[in-house]
C-alpha cells in the first residue's frame, strides 16, 4: 500500500486558428452555418483536388509558437495521419509528425504556491476533421457534416509537467488567453474553437518513472476539465489501490453523470502510419518572416497587466477585471493613453484608477462580446472626452454618469451634452458659498450635531447642497466649504 | 516480412486479402524491403534528408473565402442523403 500518489497530466490544446478561409481551401470557416455549405473539392476529398496552404494560417501559427516561446522551425513538413472514421473524407487528416512548425517552447503559470514553468512540446498544424450528427436524422444514420472539415487548428502539446487539476485549468486559462490577446484563437469553448485533451496518469509519489496514462478526450468547458481530471485521478487511485492496474485507453467525460467512462476504440486505433504528404511540398517559412510576426506580436496580458499595475497605479484585481477580453483590454488602453496623455506621475495614477473605475462600474455591463471583438455602448475616444471634463472638474462624477446615459441614448459627445444641457459644475465660489450657507441654515439641528462631533453629518449637508444644485456643484469644494464653515464656533 | 505483418498493414488500410493474395503480398513486400535495406548500407551523414521530389517550397494562398460547392452538387454523389449532410451507416464513439 502506498501512502501517496502524485499525478502526472499533459495536455493537448486544440486551437482553431482566427482565418476567414479553411486551411487548405477557399471555403469559409463561420460558424453555424446549414450543413454542408461551406464544402468543395478540397475539404469533401475528391480525387484530385489538392491542398494550398492559407498563409495567414500559417502566420497565426507562427505567432502562437513565438508567443509560447518555441523555436520556430524555417523548415516544417506536413503529414497524413491515416485512420478510417466518417469525420474524414480522404481517410487520413493532413497534420505535421516529424517536423512540426513549433517546437520546445513553455508557459509560465502563477499558482498559490507560486509561478511554475510548463513545458510545450510541440505545436504543430493541422486540419479539422468534420463533425458527425447521431441521433438526428429520421433513421439510425450517423449524418456528417463537412462545414468544420478542413478548418485549420493548432495542436498545442504540453510536456507532463502538471501535477494536479487545478494546475491544468490555469494552464488552460492562461493559454487561452494568450492565444486570444494575440489574435490567434477566438477562446470560445462552447462553439469548439477552443477543445482540450488530458493525457493523466499516478505513480507513487517521489517516483520518476510514469505510470500508464488514460487519455481524456474533448472536455468543452474549464471546470469540467478540472472535475474530469479530478474523477480520473481518484479512479486510478482507486483502481490501484485495489490491486488492479491501470488500462491505456481513451476516456470520454460524462456532464450528465460528472464521470469519466471508457470509450469502445478498436486496438489499432492509434496505428496512424504517419508519412509526408506527397501533396505538400515542406513548409518554408523565412527567418526575416518570422521575425517580423514576432516583432509584431501585440503586448501579451502578462505584460499589459504589469504595465497597468506600474503606470497607471490599477490594482491586480481591476488589472485582471479590465484584461478579461482582448478587446476590453484595447478600450481601456485607448481612453487611458488618452486621459493619461498629460498627466504624469502619481497624477498619472489616480487619473488611471479613476478610468479604470469607471470602466468597470459604467461600460462593462453595456459590452457585448462577440468572439475577439466585443461592441460597447461608446467608443473610447467618446469616453476618454467625458472623463477629461471629470478631470478638469467641469463636472463631477455623478453628472458624467447621466451624460454617458445621454451619449449611449442619442451618439452625441460629451462635451455638446454638457453644454446644451447646462451641466458644467458650478465653480462660482460665492455661488457655492451660498448653497452652503443656505444648507447650515437651514438645519440647525444637524448643525449642532456635527459639533458635538457628530461629523458623519457633513455627508448630509453636501447631500443637501447638491440638491440645491441639483448635482452641478464641484464636490471638493463643497466638502472644504462646509468643514470651514460648519467648523466656525 | 510475415503474412502476419501483410494482414495487419491490409487490415489498417481496410484491404479484404485473400490467402493466395496475402502469400503473395508478403514475397513482393519483402523483395521491396529488402531493396531498401540495400540504400540503407549507403552512408548519407551530413546529407539534408529529401522530404519531396520537387525542390520547391509549398506555394501559400492568400486567407480569402471562395465560393464553396453547391451544396445540392456537393451532396450528388451520395450514396444517402439527410438534412443536407452526408448519411454513412450508425458510427458510435462512446459507450452510452
Amino acid at each position: 500500500m502506498v501512502s501517496s500518489y502524485e499525478a502526472v497530466i499533459g495536455l493537448e490544446v486544440h486551437a482553431q486558428l482566427h482565418t476567414k478561409s479553411k486551411l487548405f481551401c477557399g471555403c469559409a470557416t463561420a460558424y453555424g452555418a446549414p450543413p454542408n455549405a461551406h464544402v468543395c473539392p478540397v475539404c469533401l476529398g475528391l480525387p484530385g483536388a489538392l491542398p494550398v496552404p492559407n498563409a495567414e494560417a500559417i502566420a497565426l501559427a507562427v505567432r502562437a509558437g513565438l508567443a509560447l516561446g518555441c523555436d520556430v522551425a524555417t523548415s516544417s513538413r506536413f503529414a497524413r495521419k491515416n485512420y478510417f472514421y466518417p469525420d474524414l473524407a480522404k481517410g487520413y487528416q493532413i497534420s505535421q509528425f516529424e517536423l512540426p512548425l513549433n517546437a520546445r517552447g513553455a508557459l509560465e503559470v502563477e499558482l498559490p504556491s507560486g509561478t511554475k514553468r510548463i513545458g510545450i512540446t510541440r505545436i504543430h498544424v493541422e486540419e479539422d476533421a468534420a463533425k458527425n450528427l447521431h441521433g438526428v436524422g429520421a433513421g439510425t444514420d450517423t449524418l456528417v457534416d463537412f462545414n468544420r472539415a478542413g478548418t485549420p487548428l493548432i495542436e498545442i502539446v504540453s510536456e507532463p509537467d502538471l501535477r494536479s487539476a487545478e494546475e491544468a485549468e490555469a494552464y488552460l486559462r492562461k493559454l487561452r488567453d494568450i492565444l486570444m490577446f494575440t489574435g490567434v484563437n477566438d477562446g470560445n469553448l462552447e462553439e469548439g474553437s477552443f477543445r482540450c485533451d488530458a493525457n493523466v496518469s499516478i505513480r507513487p509519489a517521489g517516483d520518476e518513472t510514469l505510470g500508464t496514462r488514460t487519455e481524456i478526450k474533448n472536455v468543452n468547458s474549464f471546470r469540467f476539465v478540472r472535475m474530469a481530471i479530478e474523477h480520473e485521478i481518484a479512479r486510478q487511485q482507486a483502481v490501484v489501490e485495489a490491486g488492479g492496474e491501470v488500462v491505456q485507453e481513451t476516456r470520454t467525460w460524462s456532464e450528465s453523470h460528472h464521470k469519466t467512462r471508457s470509450m469502445r476504440t478498436k486496438e489499432d486505433a492509434h496505428d496512424y502510419r504517419y508519412f509526408p504528404d506527397p501533396d505538400l511540398p515542406p513548409l518554408v517559412v523565412a527567418q526575416a518572416r518570422i521575425d517580423a510576426i514576432g516583432a509584431a506580436l501585440p503586448e501579451l496580458p502578462d505584460a499589459k497587466r504589469t504595465r497597468w499595475r506600474a503606470e497607471l497605479g490599477l490594482t491586480e484585481y481591476d488589472a485582471q477585471v479590465l484584461s478579461a477580453h482582448p478587446a476590453v483590454a484595447r478600450y481601456f488602453d485607448e481612453v487611458a493613453s488618452a486621459l493619461c496623455a498629460q498627466a504624469g506621475g502619481a497624477a498619472r495614477d489616480e487619473v488611471g484608477k479613476r478610468a479604470a473605475n469607471f470602466v468597470q462600474a459604467e461600460i462593462l455591463g453595456h459590452v457585448e462580446q462577440a468572439g475577439l471583438d466585443a461592441r460597447f455602448p461608446v467608443p473610447a475616444a467618446a469616453l476618454a472626452e467625458l472623463l477629461r471634463l471629470v478631470e478638469r472638474d467641469v463636472i463631477n462624477g455623478k453628472i458624467a454618469k447621466r451624460v454617458l446615459s445621454e451619449m449611449i441614448e442619442s451618439g452625441e459627445g460629451a462635451e455638446a451634452i454638457v453644454e446644451r444641457e447646462g451641466l458644467a459644475q458650478v465653480t462660482d465660489a460665492g455661488a457655492i458659498e451660498a448653497a452652503v450657507r443656505a444648507a447650515i441654515d437651514a438645519h440647525p439641528a444637524q448643525v449642532a450635531q456635527y459639533r458635538a462631533g457628530k461629523t458623519a453629518v457633513l455627508g448630509f449637508f453636501v447631500g443637501q447642497v447638491m440638491k440645491a444644485t441639483r448635482g452641478a456643484a464641484n464636490p471638493k469644494q463643497v466638502n472644504a466649504l462646509l468643514r470651514e464653515l460648519l467648523g466656525e464656533p | 516480412m510475415t503474412a502476419d505483418e501483410v494482414r495487419k498493414v491490409a487490415r489498417l488500410a481496410r484491404l479484404d486479402l485473400g490467402p493466395d493474395e496475402v502469400e503473395r503480398m508478403t514475397a513482393d513486400l519483402g523483395a521491396i524491403l529488402a531493396h531498401m535495406a540495400e540504400l540503407d548500407a549507403v552512408d548519407v551523414a551530413g546529407v539534408e534528408p529529401t522530404f519531396h521530389a520537387v525542390p520547391l517550397d509549398a506555394p501559400l494562398r492568400e486567407d480569402r473565402v471562395a465560393p464553396s460547392l453547391d451544396r445540392e452538387r456537393a451532396l450528388a454523389a451520395a450514396p444517402r442523403v439527410e438534412a443536407g449532410a452526408f448519411a454513412v451507416p450508425k458510427v458510435l464513439e462512446a459507450d452510452s
